[in-house]
């Protein structure tokens, strides 16, 4: 590790919190690969379709009668940004998995505009990631991923599919978009996982 | 680190000598990895503005205010420093003549960075597409590549379109203000020539160019997007 000359930099002022090589902002950065999709309430819904025995969608209507959680979480962006106790609301992917028996290991998380995430099954379970619909209180903006993204904070953040529509169940594991364009397989913020081989 | 040149007063391009550099893609970028003698490390992404045949590797930074990367690499870096660098990575906003076109290149302040890539390999490879650009800036002091991009508007197969947003000169015989439907139409190209789009520039010009785009009947899957939160529209 070499020192670069005249550079001293910025610390975090709570480090723990901050996985290595991110730097916390106050801001909301937006990234995507391509115009921003805009689709109606009742022409949305969320479909876990693949390996099941029958593919099972819910309505716009029938999302927002699930249970809720409101809850905080940081989150982690490949782009090196982390946004810290960012506020949401929606319903954890237990409460849709729960009513789909499967045998599969693997989900392909699609969304409108053609955007893919791969994420393993086990990683979606167990109140860890959720489908949301509001950030701080309001309904979440387009740009940001509305009417619903999905949000699976421990991983970095492009696992977190903005305008999500559904998942594909799948026993063996395929590559989404970015994954298939260089970036890590996996994407764990805390061992640094941002591109193929690390 | 070989020369520094300031493109405007808050933005210099960095021109780097890297050994074994792997050779790059138009539109691709690296992370920077700064050290502190303490240990402490950070990291920045930044846009490659050197073509791919080009001889150096440049990186195009804005210095933001409130930055910790950029102030360094504006203010600090010398030439004879050596840097850490990481890349090139990204697979999705790169152009190579192969794609083909034609061409719709739209860039919002130092948004421009990528886009100046894909120009300059459009340039050494004597390609046959035909370009369009669409330029965004504050004022034509603000503008990076000014000169550049007057010397690229001789080639009879790039056009080039700038928009002044805060400012003009008085003689001033481009556009104004600030892009929208009617501007992306003039200086664009009809759908039906089916052109590949790609946009970079801060959050909300990226969206009003796509959204525009896509409303003016544009196909969404040829319109890339990167974009960053620099300021200077």
């Amino acid at each position: 590790m070499a020192v670069t000359r005249g550079f001293v930099g910025r610390r975090a002022a709570d480090s723990s919190r901050v996985p290595p090589g991110q730097y916390v902002t106050k801001g909301f950065p937006v990234l995507s690969a391509g115009p921003t999709p805009y689709t109606p309430l009742d022409a949305w819904d969320f479909t876990i379709r693949g390996a099941v025995e029958h593919p099972v969608s819910w309505s716009w209507t029938e999302f927002q009668e699930l249970p809720r959680q409101k809850f905080t979480v940081d989150i982690h962006c490949v782009t090196k940004w982390t946004k810290l106790d960012v506020p949401w609301s929606g319903v954890s992917l237990d409460t849709f998995l729960d009513t789909v028996p499967t045998q599969a290991a693997y989900a392909l998380a699609f969304s409108d505009g053609g955007y893919t995430t791969n994420v393993p099954l086990a990683d979606l379970r167990g109140g860890k990631a959720w489908v949301v619909d509001e950030y701080d209180g309001r309904p979440l903006d387009p740009e940001h991923g509305g009417p619903a993204r999905l949000l699976v904070p421990h991983l970095y953040f492009w696992k977190s599919a903005k305008w999500i529509r559904g998942l594909d169940l799948r026993t063996a594991d395929q590559p989404g978009f970015w994954e298939m364009f260089g970036y890590h397989n996996y994407g764990d913020p805390w061992k640094e996982q941002r591109y193929y081989g690390d | 680190m070989i020369e520094t040149i300031f493109e405007t007063p808050r933005v210099k391009t960095i021109s780097l000598a890297v050994p074994d550099w792997p050779g790059h893609r138009a539109g691709q970028h690296v992370d920077v990895r700064l050290t502190a003698p303490d240990g402490y490390q950070t990291q920045r992404s930044y846009s490659i503005a050197s073509g791919p045949e080009d001889q150096y590797v440049s990186l195009t930074v804005e210095r933001l205010e409130d930055g910790e990367v950029s102030p360094y690499l504006v203010d600090e870096l010398r030439p004879g420093d050596e840097l850490e660098f990481r890349g090139p990575i990204g697979g999705h906003f790169v152009w190579t003549d192969e794609l083909g076109g034609p061409l719709f290149l739209v860039g919002g302040g130092s948004g421009l960075v990528p886009l100046r890539a894909m120009l300059r390999h459009h340039r050494a490879v004597d390609s046959r597409v035909p370009v369009r650009v669409l330029c965004s800036a504050r004022s034509l002091e603000l503008l990076i590549y000014r000169e550049e991009l007057m010397k690229l508007a001789a080639d009879d197969l790039v056009d080039i379109s700038i928009t002044l947003t805060r400012e003009a000169p008085s003689d001033w015989r481009g556009y104004r203000g600030r892009i929208d439907p009617a501007l992306l139409s003039t200086t664009g190209w009809a759908r039906n020539k089916q052109p590949l789009t790609y946009i970079c520039g801060p959050t909300a010009f990226v969206e009003t160019a796509a959204a525009g785009l896509v409303a003016l009947g544009h196909e969404p899957g040829r319109i890339r997007t990167e974009r960053f939160g620099g300021t200077g529209v």
